[in-house]
């Protein structure tokens, strides 16, 4: 057995391991830490496959901003998770379905990988053709030169996406405070502080 | 390879794991001194020069004390995740390490995307933080975790756009190509500090958030949460968050050196100067930019929170956003872009 074969059993089976752990485990803020192992593994999985700039980006994404998000949620929520679970009986039928669809679609796509290696590979034909060239530079030739367009399109979903949220929250409510920073700052001293001499026994008009 | 080889490169690569690690933690010991006695110099104080001469062995004494006494664990705490954070906290600045390039070739894994790896080690760096604040079980152990973790993802955006800048000059994500992009007949004013000359310093500002320094140390002001995420930690835990955090600010001052300061080459480029060793260079960089760090701690007062947010995303997240655009502009139609 190589070692990149030994690696790979190890980063697989913690990836499985948590991602079980993740429905298993009682406590939700344990949940998140074991989602987290997963996606550090998966991120693991993809420098064994040569994806090194695809397991980086994984991790900074995932990891670094999504599962904090998650984590933060979790933390924060009081989310009473035994409530949570008394439904258990009665969603079983559909998520019992659910999951057996994923299981035979993967089964498929496993199979008819082992049967014939040719089939997966023939849509990435042209992609991962050049043998001298880092991630970053086959990713980017994809990316921002062959499908210049989709990657443009798909940037304008988002933003308008991000656009309907802000517009969603964004309430102006009257009457309520703000502080402006240019008015803040443009303070002076004359404008803040007064000096007085004050005379003695007889205080000052305020 | 045959199961010999294989060994034989898994003991060098731990062999000089173990050398970098012994270095750098004998560095930060005194990088910690040099912090006090800045920090003192200051002050007009003389800071701590009670053990040894000048106070050398100072950190030493403290490493004896924090190992030695008793750690404490709160009743109401998650045992097993508040043992883990700190745990969690030093191992990630630690492993940050291992792609820096000390010299020419001296990285124990000189990898491709060296950058990113680093960009993704430090953004894990806020779980431990999280993980230590809400297992502490206590509130201002919490309060000073949610506000870690909100400015640490503010600062990163803009983190990482001053590094695609630095990308777009020097054509890798490989450290060491890096280093060797700022490799001119300039000296050191062909490096980048020059040329992205307002990418440095806001890569300074968000690197001094991103390790929560003052004057962006709020998640543990002590005036508000006495210690924030730290409080309810005490020994060998409480050691190791203090060594993490030291780590980080090692290595964010080792990233600057890499991407702005040339890293390993001599300022000056012709002959006494050449020869000295390029990891001597590469100390002095990183320990420049770490009295950069001691002053602004010593001179800047610590800033508001909303403050704080407002900087991250109202000004230094436009500013580096609009400089990405600019600079690939500029080296498109220059022509300076690399590999054009």
């Amino acid at each position: 057995m190589t070692a990149a074969a030994a690696f790979f059993y190890l980063f697989a089976s913690v990836t499985v391991a948590s991602g079980f752990m993740v429905i298993a485990s009682r406590n939700p803020v344990a949940s998140v830490l074991f989602l987290i192992l997963a996606f550090v593994n998966a991120a693991g999985l993809f420098v064994l496959m040569g994806a090194e700039f695809l397991a980086m980006i994984l991790v900074v994404v995932y990891v670094g901003a999504v599962a904090v998000l998650f984590l933060f949620v979790v933390m924060m929520l009081d989310v009473d998770f035994a409530e949570l679970r008394q439904g258990f009986q009665q969603y079983l039928p559909i998520g019992g379905l659910i999951g057996a669809i994923f299981l035979v679609e993967l089964l498929l796509v496993v199979g008819s990988w082992t049967i014939d290696p040719g089939l997966v590979q023939a849509p990435l034909g042209n992609v991962a053709s050049a043998e001298n060239v880092t991630n970053a530079q086959a990713l980017g030739r994809v990316i921002y030169t062959e499908y210049a367009y989709f990657f443009q399109l798909a940037g304008l979903i988002l933003l308008v996406a991000m656009i309907g949220a802000i517009v969603l929250t964004l309430r102006d409510r009257p009457g309520v405070k703000r502080q402006d920073i240019s008015v803040q700052n443009a303070r002076t001293q004359k404008m803040a502080v007064e000096t007085r001499k004050v005379p003695s026994r007889q205080g000052v008009e305020v | 390879m045959t199961p010999l080889e294989i060994l034989g490169t898994v003991l060098l690569i731990v062999l000089k794991s173990f050398v970098l690690l012994a270095a750098l933690l004998v560095f930060i010991a005194y990088a910690l001194l040099a912090d006090r006695k800045i920090w003192a110099a200051v002050q007009l104080r003389r800071g701590p020069n009670v053990v040894g001469p000048f106070g050398l062995f100072q950190s030493f004494a403290d490493l004896l004390k924090f190992v030695l006494k008793e750690p404490v664990i709160p009743a109401g705490a998650n045992k097993a995740i508040y043992l883990l954070a700190p745990l969690v906290f030093a191992m990630l600045a630690l492993s940050s390490w291992a792609v820096i390039p000390l010299a020419d070739g001296w990285a124990i894994a000189d990898i491709n995307v060296g950058i990113t790896y680093i960009f993704a080690i430090s953004s894990l760096g806020v779980y431990g933080v999280i993980m230590g604040g809400w297992a502490s079980n206590s509130k201002y152990a919490f309060l000073g975790a949610l506000r870690s973790a909100a400015q640490m993802i503010s600062y990163e955006v803009s983190l990482g756009f001053v590094i695609i800048c630095v990308l777009l000059c020097a054509g890798s994500l490989n450290l060491s190509r890096i280093v060797m992009a700022q490799d001119t007949s300039l000296g050191l004013f062909g490096w980048y500090w020059l040329w992205l000359f307002p990418m440095f310093v806001v890569f300074f500002i968000s690197a001094l958030a991103e390790t929560n320094r003052p004057p962006f140390d709020l998640p543990e002001a002590e005036s508000e949460l006495v210690a924030g995420y730290m409080v309810e930690y005490s020994s060998t835990p409480y050691l190791l968050f203090m060594l993490g955090e030291y780590v980080a600010i090692m290595s964010m001052c080792a990233l600057g050196t890499v991407l702005f300061l040339g890293g390993w080459l001599s300022p000056i480029p012709f002959a006494p100067f050449t020869w000295v060793p390029g990891v001597i260079w590469f100390i002095l960089k990183a320990s420049f930019l770490f009295f950069l760090f001691a002053m602004v701690k010593s001179i800047v007062p610590r800033y508001r929170y909303d403050q704080l947010m407002r900087l991250g995303w109202k000004v230094f997240l436009p500013i580096s956003l609009v400089s990405v655009v600019v600079v690939a502009f500029v080296l498109k139609l220059t022509g300076l872009a690399p590999g054009a």
